[in-house]
């Protein structure tokens, strides 16, 4: 019982850093390129303004990324602190 | 049950194949039956009748009175088709035909929307979604009473997500009205009301179940058919039809050419035009009343002289109407020209250029706009974060893992759309810059009076050189997206397809929303609050009676034609935001937070929200001038979501910690299913 315990509080830390790291690559994938955006527009990028691209598309395949792999990186901590159904 | 969803993934896989084939074999058989001849009338309603006969069908097929399956389709809807739900649920009518306007118009300031609409589901996986799945009841309320320890917490959720879904239903069922009238060519008011027969046929009879399988059919519809008129577009122009990869290039070139148009000779001459009249009207509307005496006088005159010369009897009607047309008090003048003056000052100055970030005459007014994009950006992600029916949808898939896995989908399928939006708005503007700018009025297309007649295109040739100048044209930003396969020369049914695309996704999400309120009155209300022992029938009867009753005020409210469609979707976004999504969020992450802190808390930020908008609105009253930091009415949300957590953070400090039955709760929402 104890082992559980210990067990599930591991995998909430664990599941409190991966939230962290992931929700600071969003913030910088959603604010930054709004904020630079005259900046990075200096930049050409396939035809578009750097800053119009990051803001039309970029952030939206970052965001996307960021779902992905939270969704994969879960199911390993599952697996890892032996939470998952098979346990 | 578990065992069963590989089954159920197959069936349903095929079903939606062989429905998205004959749907593709409908769209080809009326292409080839307008080159026979098939007039655009028919077209257009064959495209609207038979889509919403669909969708009717699927909510019959789809009818139950299981609790279960009423309010969370069963919890065993696979997470791709509850992504492709959710995507139907979310992309609204301002979303579909709104948001490529929008980009026309206001170019990089616009794509606010685009990484607010999609940003947001990265906070739904991380911080709400799987938690809200391990919970696993049918509400939001319901997460908030169980959490925050009684009804007090869950009345105050019922009235926030019955206001901003109220707010956000009426401005979809304005959505339905406006495409049915133009399609079928029937009444505005009438329109508003078979759409909502359409609503109501699915979410009526079947619940969350039938909403689910009616929303997968209108995601596949509303995707090819914003999809297709812009591949076409990029095809044509750059040869390759994969529009989001291209518009990069294509925005380059119209670059280019808008420094062209922006320095030409003539299209200063129109904007020196307008800026005299600008000046004019500024003059007599400080003059009134005494101008509107004058112009009415000279007008009357002007009436004379025409029939004393026998004039042609068109000219004649002409300042007939032009005099009939005067406004009848000072008051009416003072508003009416004001309009008008607006509207020449803003022609008098060229437009910024497309991909222009944060532009403004001055750098204060630029530091402003950036202030105001990123703002408008927080505030529709945390919005998302925030709006009860989506987060719902959340319920119905079979397990925590399917629930995060259900949002990657979710975003997937919108991504293609929003992605797509960009190229839109580009593509549009290019074809109009390249093609249209610079013709012959007396030989523009004939789309150019079609809709010229609706008020939706406007031409004015002011300085009378028969040529059209950008100046001169306005398009209606709504109006965007339903012309462009007519400004590309496309056939109409590339326009009827997109029309019925756009009342796919108004459908959609209605359908959503409504069945939100209903649950939230029937169930939170009546079920918890009222009458706990109402039996399983007795409830399902009130949650489809008063489904009808908020279908039928929706759809009355939207038929007074309440003013901008954005502002009503920005304003239920605010209130979300700074209703549920602190209280949600600290309800998982932080145990401390208790019943006094969430209530509190979530009427703070309401408040403050409110508040700021009655500030600020000019509907209100209220003016910019009052605003704090220069943020618009329409993010206001910006303040009540800080609000909202430090008011909980604070209040529940200072009162006593939850009891050992909550802080139970928290430990087992926060692990995934086990001992399920």
């Amino acid at each position: 019982m104890d082992d559980t315990e210990a067990r599930q509080g591991a995998y909430w830390r664990s599941t409190l850093r991966v939230t962290g790291v992931l929700l600071c690559v969003w913030a910088a994938a959603s604010f930054l390129p709004g904020w630079f955006a005259e900046e990075l527009n200096r930049f050409v990028f396939f035809g578009w303004p750097f800053g119009f691209y990051m803001a039309g598309q970029g952030a939206l395949i970052i965001f996307l990324l960021i779902v992905l792999i939270y969704d994969r990186w879960m199911i390993r901590l599952e697996r890892r602190y032996g939470l998952d159904d098979e346990a | 049950m578990k065992r069963s969803t590989p089954v159920l993934f197959r069936r349903l896989g095929r079903y939606y194949l062989l429905y998205a084939t004959g749907f593709v074999g409908l769209v080809l058989f009326l292409a080839v039956a307008e080159r026979f001849g098939l007039a655009p009338r028919w077209i257009g309603q064959i495209f609207l009748f038979s889509t919403i006969a669909i969708y009717a069908l699927i909510g019959v097929m789809s009818r139950t009175s299981d609790v279960s399956e009423y309010y969370v389709a069963g919890r065993r809807v696979p997470a791709l088709f509850n992504g492709m739900a959710t995507a139907a649920d979310w992309m609204s009518a301002a979303s579909f035909i709104g948001l490529a306007g929008t980009l026309y118009y206001a170019g990089f300031e616009g794509l606010a929307f685009v990484t607010g609409w999609t940003g947001g589901y990265v906070l739904v996986a991380l911080l709400l979604a799987p938690f809200l799945r391990k919970f696993g009841e049918f509400t939001i309320p319901d997460f908030l009473g169980a959490r925050y320890e009684g009804h007090f917490a869950r009345m105050v959720g019922v009235f926030a997500g019955v206001l901003a879904s109220f707010v956000y239903v009426v401005a979809q069922i304005y959505g339905v009205g406006l495409i049915t009238s133009r399609f079928i060519g029937i009444e505005f008011e009438i329109g508003v009301f078979v759409g909502l027969a359409g609503i109501l046929v699915c979410s009526f009879l079947g619940g969350m179940r039938a909403v689910t399988w009616t929303q997968v059919a209108q995601y596949l519809i509303l995707i090819i058919a914003y999809l297709v008129p812009v591949v076409i577009l990029s095809y044509e122009v750059t040869g390759v039809p994969v529009p989001q990869a291209m518009y990069g290039k294509v925005l380059h070139d119209l670059g280019v050419k808008e420094a062209e148009l922006f320095t030409e000779p003539r299209e200063n001459d129109v904007r020196a035009l307008y800026r005299v009249r600008a000046d004019e009207l500024a003059r007599k509307i400080s003059e009134l009343p005494g101008s509107l005496v004058g112009e009415r006088q000279a007008q009357m005159q002007r009436v004379n002289e025409l029939r004393t010369q026998g004039a042609p009897a068109r000219e004649v009607a002409a300042a007939e109407r032009a005099l009939r047309d005067l406004p009848r008090t000072p008051d009416e003048a003072r508003i009416k020209w004001e309009r008008v003056r607006q509207d020449s000052l803003q022609r008098s100055v060229p437009p910024p250029p497309h991909a222009e970030a944060h532009p403004g005459p001055d750098p204060a007014s630029r530091d402003n706009a950036r202030l105001t994009f990123i703002a408008l950006s927080f505030v529709l992600m945390v919005g998302t974060a925030g709006l009860p029916h989506i987060l719902m949808r959340y319920y119905t898939t079979p397990s925590v893992r399917d629930a995060r896995r259900s949002v990657f989908w979710t975003l997937f399928f919108i991504f293609l759309l929003y992605v797509t939006a960009p190229a839109y708005a580009v593509f549009a503007k290019w074809e109009v810059y390249s093609t249209l700018i610079g013709s012959n009025i007396a030989s523009l297309p004939s789309w150019v009076v079609s809709w010229g007649k609706v008020g939706l295109v406007k031409i004015e040739d002011i300085n009378a050189d028969g040529i059209l100048q950008l100046a001169e044209l306005s398009l209606n930003s709504d109006a965007i997206l339903l012309l462009t396969p007519e400004i590309a020369g496309l056939p109409y049914v590339v326009a009827g397809l997109v029309a019925a695309g756009g009342l796919a996704a108004a459908l959609s999400t209605a359908d959503g929303l409504l069945l939100t309120i209903s649950h939230a009155l029937s169930h939170d209300l009546y079920y918890r609050v009222i009458n706990p022992e109402a039996s399983t029938q007795r409830r399902l009867v009130i949650t489809k009676s008063q489904l009808l009753v908020v279908a039928v005020v929706a759809a009355w409210v939207a038929s007074l034609r309440p003013d901008s469609i954005l502002f009503m979707v920005g304003l239920a976004f605010s209130i979300a935001a700074s209703a549920f999504f602190p209280a949600l969020v600290l309800g998982i992450f932080w145990k401390r937070a208790n019943k006094w802190g969430a209530i509190c808390g979530m009427i703070a930020g309401l408040g403050v929200t409110l508040f700021y908008i009655v500030r600020t609105h000019p509907f209100f009253g209220g003016g910019l001038d009052d605003a704090w930091f220069g943020i618009h009415p329409i993010s206001c949300g910006v303040f009540g979501v800080p609000t909202g957590f430090l008011v909980i953070v604070l209040v529940s400090l200072l009162t006593p910690p939850p009891s050992a039955a909550v802080l139970a709760l928290v430990d087992n929402v926060r692990l995934p299913d086990v001992g399920r």
